[in-house]
């Protein structure tokens, strides 16, 4: 699934959040959404999950206008996961999995709960309460309800923030498999520039509702004279007024 | 309307009253407070005047249909609340569920609530104090029917306020119905009202709802008139909290309160 962003852009009263920007994320691609707190990355990410209204610009999903097509139809092929929104703390994992499944229709549910909770090594904690996992253990339930419905596009919010560098990398590496395997087109907002230039095809800068750079993860290394993505990415959000 | 989804959001809350014992007993506790607070209170009226020979009949009775309407609004506004308080409120409206069947699953939710609640406690009433609400006979199903869509309602427009202000709103939740208690002339006739109150009063259901209450256990009358006016002023109110709904809901979207619902 093709995901196209053109001349979006959200003004809350006298706040622009986004200002016109544009992308797109062919079939089967990371896009990697990089830059400062407060630069409109939740803003844009709300906004191609629908629960924000665009005050100006259009989102194409395989060319066609999101605000034409189903709603309903099209949610059941996106999903998300982010460690700021959480799953009912009081149900287990696996009730949580089993509500979740119903509400995106997945078909065959008990059998699409277990291979998810194989792959993502949920088995053993499957019948304990949400809110009394680790973090690690939550993160990996976060990402199984995002892949609960096999996704044509997955958005993903700092989907290791606060992981330990051994649960960081299974989530890495899982998202990798998964993503070889099953064609989904991937959004990737992240602060950890490893996991970025481990993940994205592609990569866009935001600095205050704008985006200030685009490229592979090497091409922006190598255009700024820097050594590694983190660098490049202090150098594009100290430096003031740097448009692409 | 998909029934599957309705089922699985149903299920959600089903799981949480389930998983927590504190839960159940809160859905009893409180009902059954009202039930003996009330209780005395008739009673005591009894014993102090003879005009009220039939007193802890219809107050206790009037006491337990507004508890009733208390819990219908308050059950819809606490699994409301309670996708807030999880920090859910996001997966929730980014999945692929109409607005609709999210109204349909909290509305059906909200009955099993209220009648854990208001089963025991309307019971209990019988062997502590001879009061039985059942003495209204079948035109309780049409009372009860009535309040509990014009609770509903009440609680569409608190979650309609709380996806407009978010959780700041949540103190509304708890005062609405205190609010109207007055005005729905619950334990009084409406002739104790101002004249231009009385205007005001008739345009809820309420009134209607505990005349006809009164009207059946004191004068043996059914009024069916009173009852279809009660059913169809709250259906109009739950058309209309419906509407309200919708409208902050499309607002939520362009201010952009969804996504920080719960923060």
């Amino acid at each position: 699934m093709k995901l196209e962003v053109k001349n979006l852009e959200k003004k809350f009263k006298n706040f622009t959040a986004v200002k016109n920007i544009n992308f797109h994320i062919d079939n089967g691609q990371t896009l990697g959404v990089l830059g400062p707190n407060g630069c409109g990355k939740t803003t844009t990410i709300g906004m191609l999950l629908g629960l924000i209204k665009p005050s100006n610009g259009k989102i194409l999903i395989d060319d066609e206008n999101f605000e034409n097509l189903n709603r309903e139809k099209l949610l059941s092929q996106f999903n998300f996961a982010s460690p700021y929104v959480e799953l009912p703390k009081k149900l287990t994992v696996k009730e949580n999995l089993e509500i979740y499944g119903r509400l995106y229709g997945v078909k065959d549910l008990t059998k699409r709960i277990q291979e998810i909770s194989y792959d993502l090594n949920l088995d053993f904690f499957l019948n304990k309460k949400t809110g009394e996992l680790s973090s690690g253990q939550k993160n990996r339930v976060s990402l199984a309800k995002s892949l609960i419905n096999n996704p044509k596009i997955l958005f993903l919010d700092e989907p290791t923030a606060s992981l330990d560098p051994d649960i960081g990398d299974f989530v890495r590496k899982y998202i990798e498999d998964y993503k070889s395997k099953n064609k989904v087109s991937i959004l990737l907002a992240s602060h950890n520039m490893k996991e970025v230039e481990r993940l994205c095809d592609q990569v866009i800068m935001m600095k205050e509702g704008e985006i200030v750079d685009r490229g592979t993860c090497q091409s922006l290394i190598d255009k700024h004279g820097r050594n590694n993505l983190e660098d490049t990415f202090l150098k594009l959000a100290r430096n003031k007024n740097e448009l692409e | 309307m998909n029934w599957n989804k309705v089922y699985g959001l149903s299920l959600r809350h089903f799981y949480l009253i389930k998983s927590s014992f504190p839960r159940i007993l809160d859905l009893i506790y409180w009902p059954s407070i009202q039930i003996f607070l009330w209780g005395f209170i008739s009673k005591f009226f009894t014993l102090s005047s003879t005009y009220y020979n039939n007193t802890v009949g219809v107050i206790l009775s009037a006491a337990i249909l507004y508890d009733f309407l208390f819990r219908s609004s308050i059950s819809y506004n606490m699994m409301f609340l309670e996708e807030i308080w999880s920090r859910n409120f996001t997966n929730l409206f980014i999945s692929p569920i109409k607005i609709k069947e999210i109204i349909a699953a909290l509305t059906l939710t909200a009955i099993v609530r209220t009648l854990i609640g208001m089963v025991p406690a309307a019971l209990l009433a019988i062997p502590l104090f001879g009061v039985s609400i059942f003495k209204i006979g079948l035109p309780l199903i049409s009372l009860l029917l009535s309040l509990y869509i014009f609770g509903i309602t009440l609680g569409l427009l608190v979650t309609s306020g709380l996806i407009r202000f978010g959780p700041s709103f949540e103190n509304i939740a708890w005062a609405s119905l205190f609010f109207l208690a007055p005005l729905g002339c619950i334990y009084y006739p409406i002739e104790i009202l101002p004249e231009w109150l009385q205007i005001i009063a008739k345009i809820l259901p309420l009134v209607h709802i505990f005349e006809e209450m009164r009207n059946i256990l004191i004068n043996d009358i059914i009024s069916y008139s009173q009852i279809i006016l009660a059913i169809t002023i709250s259906i109009f109110y739950f058309m209309l909290g419906v509407a309200v709904f919708y409208i902050s809901y499309a607002g939520a979207k362009v201010r952009g309160t969804l996504i920080n619902v719960g923060e």
